[in-house]
């Protein structure tokens, strides 16, 4: 086991960016202009990126898999981006978003990595204004904010429930209008297949254009990895159907570390499974539980009738309602972290008291603010004495201005109107704080190779606070890569564009060919989806929102015995010199039957409970995670030494020197 | 836990952008009213592979309605029956036991079918590049709140930025024109202080490039209004005709 250097910069912690950015090395001009910089994924940070990269100069061929870059899932975030900008005047500070962030990730991150963060937060929010992102504003023409859990402040920036795509846009216009002016190379329907390596450096990249099937062979003189999480690895999650781990899994295999991959995000709000059919799961905003109460019934025979349908939610009267994270937690209350509110979810819902067929949801209910709002526009309105239903009918209007898109995409998906009860929720597979090990430059333990965004592992700790992916997306994208890639570029001003017909390209294309054909030749009687299906299950039961040893040493059990399986009996149809979806798909499982694998063992390694990581063995009396932070204060990361299932582990330990590290209490 | 619906679909295959197309047949059974039409497609494409049959390529990624990638034209109508959702957010439930339900790709010279039911709409992304962004470099932006931008404004410009780049309003218009699309995006960045000093080019870039593309003009029947998952107003285009008669009777480009 060897030691990692997270090339953290000498000097206080509110020092370190600031002297890094004027000491690290600068590339000039006429040389940006020779050095040649792949990004694969085109999300949030993978488009701020190419827009940067290619303003100051860089070449830059973009990858996506989808038709256009602006579908990338960061589009699909809904509630907003953190930002220390304190115009609310309630407190916030670069530190308290910094503190915010290192304790609401359980005390698993890297300080110097989130401060940065916390200090880059407010450029992106003037970037994105200046780009034309159009912010929620308040009457005076001024920026709005509203809370996100983990937090006591309002520092939330957001646009309607559609902030991740009014972002993404933002960074896609950007990126278009660099590819307008010919500095960008944009590669639509291309899926990376792997990376390729000469003299131990990241060299470039072998792709697979999708529509005729036809392997590429890409240069670079530093390839960036944006390729987003791998929470499909649970086949049922909030990511879009195409997300994958693809990317990073080829790299690791190539030898980038793995960092945390058992740490995974489970939100607790989004709709709950419907049927067998279901293809994935709808998230509701983080942000519905600014003005929505979470409760179960008080009494288990209560929700047994709601359950048979002999009662509905609002027959009951407030005794007769728990609301459980007020009860538990009343210092933050419904707004508690995603893990808390979760685990909390699960535990009623294990105790009975769940509110729909399955047993398996709890109530979202704003009828309490819809009144507290109804009230304020009568009183504004001098209307005294309203009447209850006048007191709705105004509270309703706010709630509307509110959320109207997210409720009615509830209303869409459910076939019932959250205005008239109140919403079901289930907590679901949402982000993951793991992934590929990165240090302070966002270089993988390969050189040249770097991974940006939730496709790192490094800001989140075991918990990621809402509202910061995006956050975290664009800063390494717009304002940490552009001085972060310097300090490699500077040294590769002599190295000429190699050649795409170099050996080590040759033999990383045939390999990538040689797996196709394999996929291709097996011929056996049983989908990718049955597959992909399966391990989701094997991953929801045995690691996911509450794990133990035993579980967890069945479940690796269960995920080799099926990878044996899917490399027996998968049949994929259709040809690979043609657009092939299922080929994708197959591959991409593939992969997932790997990764699904190292996630539990980082899970069965790791003997504490923190953040979205809850090992069933230990816990508080009441039921809160409790850390080990004399044995685990470190970022698991894992080496692929070649063969099956042979991973090493490697330690990097997490020293804290601004933050005294504590019980997490939001009670 | 499958449902009682059983549905009759009409489905247009086509090998790839050369090959001749046609409507192929296919019965579904025990469709639950709670499925997406997107998850009774994975039922029936599941049962195509199973069969060793190749199965219906569409295009599809978030299934929540906002990254645009869904494109199918259900019974004469760009994202089928319902108004204001996109294709993965219709439901069964919006069907009847016993139903044909056809289903064909956008229909428009300038979004050519790749397969099946996938489109190339890579041309609304040569008219974003060609003019829809703001020119400024990262890195030298003023603090958000030195520009005050009033509700309303900020308000319709974020209702025009709402646009998800689908191309229904092209599928649905009988000339296949993109007013709809360009003018989302024009009027956005019109709409915001920010946007003002390439105003003019920008609508003049981005007009030029539509045409380019091969788009056809606009007859203003409303038929893109109408059928826009999101909802983007008609006033865009006049907001656009508007900004596109300005430029060229001001711009000193012309």
């Amino acid at each position: 086991m060897s030691k990692l250097d997270a090339k953290i910069p000498e000097g206080s912690i509110d020092q370190k960016w600031t002297k890094y950015k004027s000491s690290v090395a600068l590339v000039n001009p006429a040389n940006k202009r020779n050095l040649e910089i792949i990004i694969v994924g085109s999300g949030l940070a993978g488009a701020s990126a190419a827009a940067a990269l290619a303003e100051l100069g860089y070449k830059v061929k973009v990858f996506y898999f989808q038709d256009s870059p602006r579908r990338a899932h960061s589009i699909a975030a809904q509630g907003g981006i953190n930002a220390a900008k304190n115009y609310t005047n309630d407190g916030d500070s670069v530190h308290r978003l910094f503190y915010d962030t290192i304790k609401g990730g359980d005390y698993r991150a890297r300080e110097g990595n989130v401060h940065r963060l916390a200090e880059v937060s407010n450029n992106i929010i003037d970037q994105c204004v200046a780009q034309g992102v159009p912010f929620a504003r308040e009457y005076g023409g001024l920026l709005s904010n509203r809370s996100f859990g983990g937090t006591q402040v309002e520092r939330t920036f957001y646009a309607a429930g559609q902030t991740g795509q009014q972002l993404l846009l933002g960074a896609y216009s950007a990126m278009q209008r660099q590819v307008g002016s010919g500095k960008i190379e944009s590669f639509s329907r291309h899926e990376m297949l792997d990376i390729v390596m000469i003299d131990g450096k990241c060299r470039g990249i072998i792709a697979r254009d999708l529509v005729t099937g036809k392997l590429e062979r890409h240069f670079g003189h530093s390839v960036l990895l944006c390729t987003g999480g791998y929470g499909n690895v649970f086949f049922l999650s909030t990511n879009a159907m195409g997300s994958n781990a693809t990317a990073v899994w080829k790299a690791h295999k190539k030898g980038a570390y793995f960092g945390n991959p058992c740490f995974t995000q489970i939100h607790p709000t989004c709709i709950p499974v419907s049927g067998d059919h279901q293809s994935k799961l709808t998230l509701m905003s983080e942000s519905l539980r600014n003005d929505g109460r979470i409760w179960v019934p008080k009494l288990k025979e209560d929700a047994e009738a709601i359950r048979t349908g002999k009662k509905r939610a609002v027959q009951l009267s407030e005794e007769e309602r728990d609301y459980y994270l007020e009860r538990r937690y009343p210092a933050f209350g419904n707004l508690v972290p995603r893990d808390v509110a979760s685990r909390a979810a699960k535990e009623r819902c294990d105790a009975g008291y769940g509110v729909n067929k399955t047993g398996e949801a709890v109530y979202l209910d704003f009828t309490f603010n819809t009144k507290r709002y109804g009230r304020t526009e009568a009183t504004k309105k001098g209307i005294h004495n309203p009447s209850e239903d006048e007191i709705v009918r105004l509270g309703k209007d706010v709630i509307k201005e509110k959320y109207g898109n997210l409720f009615d995409m509830y209303k869409q998906i459910t076939g019932v109107d959250p205005y008239e009860e109140p919403m079901q929720i289930y907590p679901a597979v949402h982000y993951t704080m793991g992934g590929l090990w990165v240090d302070y430059n966002l270089m993988t333990t390969v050189p040249g190779l770097y991974a940006l965004g939730e496709a790192n592992f490094s800001d989140h700790g075991a918990n990621r606070l809402g509202a910061s992916a995006l956050m975290q997306g664009l800063a390494d994208g717009y304002f940490v890569i552009p001085y972060t890639i310097g300090a490699y570029l500077s040294k590769e001003i002599a190295v000429k564009a190699i050649p795409t017909d170099h050996e080590a390209f040759v033999e990383a294309e045939k390999n990538v060919q040689e797996r196709i054909d394999k996929l291709l030749n097996i011929k056996g009687t049983k989908t990718v989806d049955h597959f992909h299906k399966k391990l989701g299950k094997i991953m929801w039961d045995k690691c996911g929102m509450g794990r133990n040893e035993k579980h967890l040493k069945e479940a690796i059990d269960e995920i080799r015995a099926l990878r044996a399986e899917f490399w027996k009996d998968l049949r994929v149809t259709g040809t690979a010199d043609d657009l092939n979806p299922e080929l994708e798909k197959a591959g991409r499982v593939a992969d997932f039957l790997e990764l699904g694998e190292l996630m539990c063992m980082d899970a069965v390694n790791r003997n504490e409970s923190c953040g979205g990581h809850f090992r069933e063995e230990y816990q508080t009396e009441e039921g809160e995670a409790k850390r080990d932070d004399d044995n685990f204060a470190y970022v698991a990361t894992w080496e692929y030494k070649g063969g099956e299932n042979n991973f090493e582990l490697h330690k990097e330990e997490l020293i804290y020197e601004n933050i005294k590290i504590a019980q997490r209490s939001y009670k | 836990m499958s449902g009682n619906m059983n549905i009759t679909l009409k489905v247009w295959r086509q090998k790839n952008s050369n090959a001749k197309g046609e409507l192929a047949e296919y019965k579904v059974g025990d469709v639950s009213p709670d499925m997406s039409f997107l998850e009774m497609f994975d039922v029936l494409n599941e049962r195509l592979v199973s069969e060793n049959n190749e199965p219906i390529a569409f295009d599809h990624d978030c299934r929540e309605g906002i990254c645009g990638m869904c494109s199918m034209f259900i019974n004469g109508r760009p994202h089928g029956p319902k108004e204001g959702i996109t294709t993965c957010q219709l439901h069964m439930r919006s069907f009847k036991d016993g139903d044909t339900i056809v289903v064909e790709p956008w229909r428009a010279q300038a979004f050519p079918v790749i397969k099946d039911l996938i489109v190339d709409r890579t041309a609304f992304d040569r008219i974003i590049a060609a003019g829809g962004y703001i020119s400024v470099n990262t890195g030298n932006a003023q603090d958000a709140n030195n520009i005050a931008i009033s509700k309303d404004n900020a308000d319709e410009a974020f209702a025009a930025a709402a646009c998800i780049g689908c191309g229904a309003c092209v599928a649905a218009c009988k000339n296949a024109s993109a007013m709809l699309f360009v003018s989302a995006k024009v009027s956005q960045l019109a709409l915001l202080p920010q946007g003002q000093p390439e105003k003019q080019t920008r609508v003049l870039s981005m007009v030029a490039q539509m045409d380019a593309e091969g788009f056809g003009a606009c007859t203003n029947t409303g038929a893109c209004e109408a059928e826009c998952p999101k909802g983007i107003s008609l006033k865009n285009i006049a907001r656009m005709n508007r900004e596109y008669l300005g430029a060229q009777l001001c711009s000193e480009k012309m």
